[in-house]
């Protein structure tokens, strides 16, 4: 009743939609970073949409199964390959005790879900069976795969043969565009700088992960000059700490900006521009080091009617996929 | 002829630091996992290998490229 591990990829954990509500002592949110992804992978095998599935980031893992099963691979485009022969992405297919599933190379995206009918059923902590790597927390032993783990399986049964059409899947554009409801600390930088800021094309650093994604490629900030305040860093980039929100674009020194993601870290010291809004968070997860980006500002209104777009989308590939 | 892709998307370096001479120089033959060059990506780096055996490597790929998945980074006879 298991999988077995045999190469783990670059970076492959247990996920599903995350452990909310322990935010304020400093435990993100976590789960998938595409978390439409996520719940397609777990319908298609037909788990309940927050079962536990595999996150592999830019390269799949080598699995082998103990047991049938039935499998899907969404997200990004990471073709699966069963004992050698390609199989389809967004669409179930049946596996059997002593297949293998590889992975071939990436070809479009970042992260690739891999639902297993059943989910992936390592023990729950705080509410999620989310890994949370930087802390050590829930998943399998609190960390990314390793050669030799094996996970064990919930029951499921999951049908053959199911999938989600591209027309119900999410595009993204090159340059991706992300949507921003400029914040708090807007009045901090010149307008010239604000600007820029939103003309300019960035693009994603090798360092984006988990816990943010960080851009490069564009002219640093200026602030406007002022005394620090009581208790903030000498950088004029610095604030007195305060809450970071999930999605907030902290700009250290005002030179690279980063998006905080699932892993996020809760607060901080560094002034934040504002938040990608909610409905562009899994197009970020999506991205491959060096992609182009640019950040385009949205209104709170523009913030709203794309997040009721966006679950309108989910709907309809739900139903889809309930027939 | 075979060719070398990268298996994961970043940067790409074909020396193991700065002031290390590129494991492989255009023209050297390789062996069947031979470290060829690194990719950095999310904080860390990687062992690009040589899957195969060949002569006379010729990279397509330069230090310090940023490289996609599957992009090729050289060729060999």
């Amino acid at each position: 009743m298991a999988v077995k591990v045999i190469s783990p990829g670059l970076s492959t954990s247990v996920q599903d939609l995350g452990r909310p509500g322990h935010y304020h002592v400093g435990i993100p949110e976590g789960g998938g970073m595409d978390r439409f992804a996520t719940r397609i992978a777990n319908l298609l095998v037909g788990n309940n949409p927050g079962a536990a599935v595999l996150e592999a980031t830019f390269m799949g893992p080598e699995l082998e199964f103990t047991q049938s099963a039935v499998v899907a691979v969404t997200g990004g485009e990471l073709p699966p390959k069963l004992n050698g022969e390609e199989r389809p992405t967004w669409e179930s297919f049946p596996v059997k005790a002593g297949d293998r599933l590889s992975f071939g190379f990436l070809k479009g995206g970042a992260r690739a879900y891999l639902a297993v009918s059943g989910g992936i059923d390592v023990p729950v902590v705080l509410g999620s069976r989310s890994t949370y790597i930087l802390g050590a927390l829930g998943g399998h032993q609190g960390r990314t795969l390793k050669a030799g783990d094996e996970l064990p399986l919930g029951e499921g049964s999951g049908k053959a043969g199911l999938s989600l059409p591209a027309n119900l899947r999410r595009a993204g554009n090159s340059p991706a565009e992300l949507r921003m409801l400029p914040g708090m600390y807007w009045h901090r930088i010149t307008e010239a700088a604000g600007n820029r800021f939103f003309e300019e094309t960035w693009k994603v650093a090798p360092e984006a992960d988990r816990i943010g994604y960080r851009f490069r490629g564009g002219t640093p900030l200026e602030f406007v000059e002022r005394e620090q305040p009581f208790g903030a860093g000498s950088d004029p980039s610095n604030i007195v700490d305060a809450c970071y929100p999930y999605g907030s674009v902290q700009v250290p020194s005002g030179t690279e900006p980063i998006v905080l993601h699932r892993d996020a870290v809760s607060g901080g010291g560094y002034m934040m521009l504002g938040v990608v809004i909610s409905a562009d968070m899994d197009l970020i997860a999506q991205l491959q080091p060096h992609t182009p980006a640019r950040f385009v500002p949205v209104t709170l209104e523009d913030a709203l009617a794309a997040r009721t777009e966006q679950r309108a989308a989910l709907a309809r590939a739900e139903g889809h996929l309930a027939g | 002829m075979a060719q070398i892709l990268s298996p994961l998307p970043g940067t790409f370096y074909r020396s193991a630091s700065p002031d290390q001479p590129p494991y492989k120089a255009d023209g050297d033959a390789v062996s069947a996992g031979d470290v060829i060059g690194l990719i950095e990506v999310m904080k860390s780096f990687h062992e690009v290998r040589a899957e195969t055996a060949g002569t006379n490597i010729r990279f397509i790929a330069d230090n310090e490229d940023p490289i996609m998945a599957g992009a090729p980074i050289a060729d060999l006879d």
